[in-house]
């Protein structure tokens, strides 16, 4: 019972687990739920889902399970019958519906619910499905598919299919791009991982703990010490290609800069070469030799660079191949002197992922960074992290 | 054991189903959402309304695992010792029982409330696994294994600080209080003004959502900051129209202090209602 139900789940790559799956059928044997989809659907969603950033992923997935089955062990199958009934009532005129009547109302439900699948693989077909043929009992009915979909709305009983077709939870998802919301959760991996450090400190709770354990001989206790001991060097592409992930490369600054004692930043254009800067306007002006940061920030420091990688290949690869000065030495080699100075580092890619295999010069980039190369969502930032926070 | 909400809480369905699995199948439930909607009073309504003892639990920072099952005080008995005390022979007299022995010693069934979980390390869940599966726990010191008599109902508070590991979620049920809609604000409130004039509710309600959609805000205000501006409104006797001015243009509403905590935020707001105007 329900097992399609938990592979479909699987198999869209929410992480639900045996266990979690047996406490739902045992509530759903204890009838915790009611034989409602609404409450199954809540119920499901409580014992499965332990995070509202697949939260979506559940509603769609849910959605896309109950495209296939009509009717889980009777469970379900009254619902959505009802809604369709409902929607059908209001959007048609009675004449209509003394006509479809003869129909039958059975075989109608069946048409319109193949139309309503149809549209919903189809998702802007516009006005079109409504309207097709003469002999569509809809044909003449002349509603908008938009007004059917929302249609529920109004009508009183909050029916399941509204719920996860709504998909209110969509901008919880951590393959979107970070946004306002999101950058905070983002921000959070980010303390997490500045809260680690490793030197110790003397535990005077656990010193006078342990020494009364031992009848008063002293019993010194050290403990790790939990300060920010993360120092991160930040080097951000500006300018060109990267104007379009300004927003994106913002935020995450902003949230960089409230989270590190120790954070310094950079600018650079497309590729880092002998010099970089640190004020936009006075980029011409006020340039800092990259050879004095090799010598000035210890091996300590974390190395995050954040850039679209997106440029002629000649640029990173060749002398004089940078588009705004005659480089003596190609933006590899500084690159590398970079990663050789700094082991820990990661690369933050505010391109989707899916564009890299097409870009010679992000491969170029990966190859040197040595595929620590991530894309600036949440997962990527959360993989980033992890990666920044092992031991180099 | 049912619980439907109560009359100084509003509880959508979905959380309702949430809250009764949690008792029926005898799982914590785990809560997050945005701060003020309500997540640690849930704990304390449902103990109300089912006429259960509430035990809370405040993790902070520093708090460990053991402490929710029970403390050593060594310290005192050192002391005991010191001034010859005759309690010092007997171990059991400086254990302190914590909130999850009390827990499970109570004769009937009890609502524990572990507020805000996140605040603490990162292996305090993984800590409380067992304990909170199994319903036991044992002491070393006085070498007894102390069994709930019976499982309490255990909510778990989060505002997402760190991430929780997958074994402790797994055994957790979970829900997330979204922020209610304009409708459920309309219960909340009547629930908290029941004699609150319509017009004024109406006008401060559209003043709020209004704010809430304002982007680039760094704290959205809350429910417990509109049930805050609203007691103000109320004490204050501010009619409506001074929510919305004559000609229907947008103001900065009054008392907006008790909404936007955040100066940049007042900040922002206030040259947005000036470009408003503006531009009309």
């Amino acid at each position: 019972m329900l097992i399609d139900f938990f592979l479909h789940l699987k198999h869209r790559k929410l992480p639900v687990s045996t266990r979690e799956f047996l406490t739902l059928l045992e509530g759903v044997r204890d009838g915790v739920c009611g034989p409602s989809i609404d409450e199954f659907f809540h119920f499901a969603r409580t014992c499965l889902v332990k995070d509202e950033s697949l939260y979506d992923r559940f509603d769609r997935a849910f959605g896309e399970y109950l495209g296939n089955v009509q009717a889980i062990a009777g469970l379900e199958a009254e619902l959505p019958e009802e809604w369709l009934r409902a929607v059908a009532t209001r959007h048609l005129s009675p004449e209509d519906r003394a006509r479809l009547e003869k129909l039958g109302w059975d075989k109608l439900m069946e048409t319109f619910r193949e139309r309503l699948r149809e549209q919903k693989e189809r998702h802007q077909g516009g006005s079109k499905w409504i309207g097709t043929g003469g002999t569509s009992p809809f044909g003449n009915s002349g509603v908008h598919p938009e007004g059917i979909r929302v249609g529920g709305e109004s009508a009183g009983n909050r029916t399941a299919v509204k719920v996860w077709e709504r998909r209110e939870f969509r901008n919880l998802d951590d393959s979107v791009e970070l946004g306002t919301r999101n950058i905070k959760v983002a921000l959070r991996r980010l303390r997490r991982f500045a809260r680690e450090g490793a030197s110790e400190e003397l535990d005077l709770d656990g010193t006078i703990t342990a020494t009364a354990r031992n009848a008063g001989w002293l019993n010194l206790m050290m403990r790790p010490e939990r300060h920010n001991a993360v120092k991160v060097l930040l080097f951000l592409d500006v300018g060109g290609s990267m104007d379009d992930h300004v927003k994106v490369c913002e935020e995450l600054f902003s949230a960089c800069r409230t989270e590190f004692k120790h954070l310094e930043y950079f600018y650079f254009h497309n590729c880092v070469y002998e010099s970089v800067w640190k004020d936009n306007r006075r980029r011409y002006s006020e340039r800092i030799a990259v050879t004095d940061l090799l010598h000035k920030y210890g091996p300590d420091y974390k190395l995050i660079v954040v850039g679209d990688a997106t440029m002629s290949p000649y640029e990173i690869l060749h002398p004089h191949g940078s588009i705004e000065h005659m480089n003596a030495e190609p933006g590899a080699a500084w690159l590398r002197r970079l990663l050789d100075t700094w082991p820990a580092a990661a690369w933050l890619n505010p391109e989707p992922e899916r564009l890299w295999q097409y870009r010679q010069s992000i491969g170029i980039i990966r190859d040197i960074v040595g595929e620590r190369m991530y894309p600036m969502t949440l997962a990527g930032l959360e993989a980033a992290m992890r990666q920044l926070s092992k031991k180099h | 054991m049912r619980f439907e909400g109560t009359k100084d809480y509003v509880a959508t369905p979905d959380l309702m189903l949430a809250v009764n699995a949690a008792i029926r199948l005898q799982r914590p439930l785990l809560i997050k959402g945005e701060p003020g909607t309500g997540k640690t009073m849930l704990a304390e309504e449902v103990a109300a309304a089912l006429d259960l003892p509430l035990l809370q639990w405040h993790v902070k920072s520093t708090t460990k695992a053991q402490q929710g099952l029970y403390e050593y005080d060594a310290v005192s008995r050192l002391r005991d010792s010191q001034l010859g005390d005759d309690r010092v022979r007997e171990i059991g007299n400086y254990i302190v029982k914590g909130v999850l022995w009390q827990a499970f010693e109570a004769d009937k069934p009890t609502v524990v409330l572990i507020d805000e979980i996140d605040k603490a390390d990162i292996e305090f869940p993984n800590d409380l696994l067992r304990e909170l599966d199994r319903m036991e726990f044992h002491v070393y010191e006085t070498r007894q294994t102390v069994r709930a008599r019976h499982r309490p109902i255990v909510f778990i508070t989060s505002n997402n600080e760190k991430e929780l590991p997958d074994a402790f979620l797994r055994r957790c049920f979970f829900h997330y209080i979204r922020f209610p809609d304009q409708d459920t604000m309309q219960r909340i409130v009547d629930v908290h003004f029941p004699g609150i004039r319509q017009d004024t509710l109406r006008a401060a309600l559209e003043v709020f959502f209004g704010l809430r959609e304002v982007p680039g805000l760094k704290k959205k205000p809350s429910t417990s900051e509109l049930i805050d501006w609203l007691k103000l409104l109320v004490a204050e006797d501010i009619p409506a129209e001074a929510l919305r001015s004559r000609d229907n243009k947008v103001v900065v509403p009054p008392l907006a202090g008790a909404l936007l905590k955040n100066e940049q935020d007042i900040h922002l707001y206030e040259r947005l209602v000036a470009m408003a105007r503006q531009n009309r």
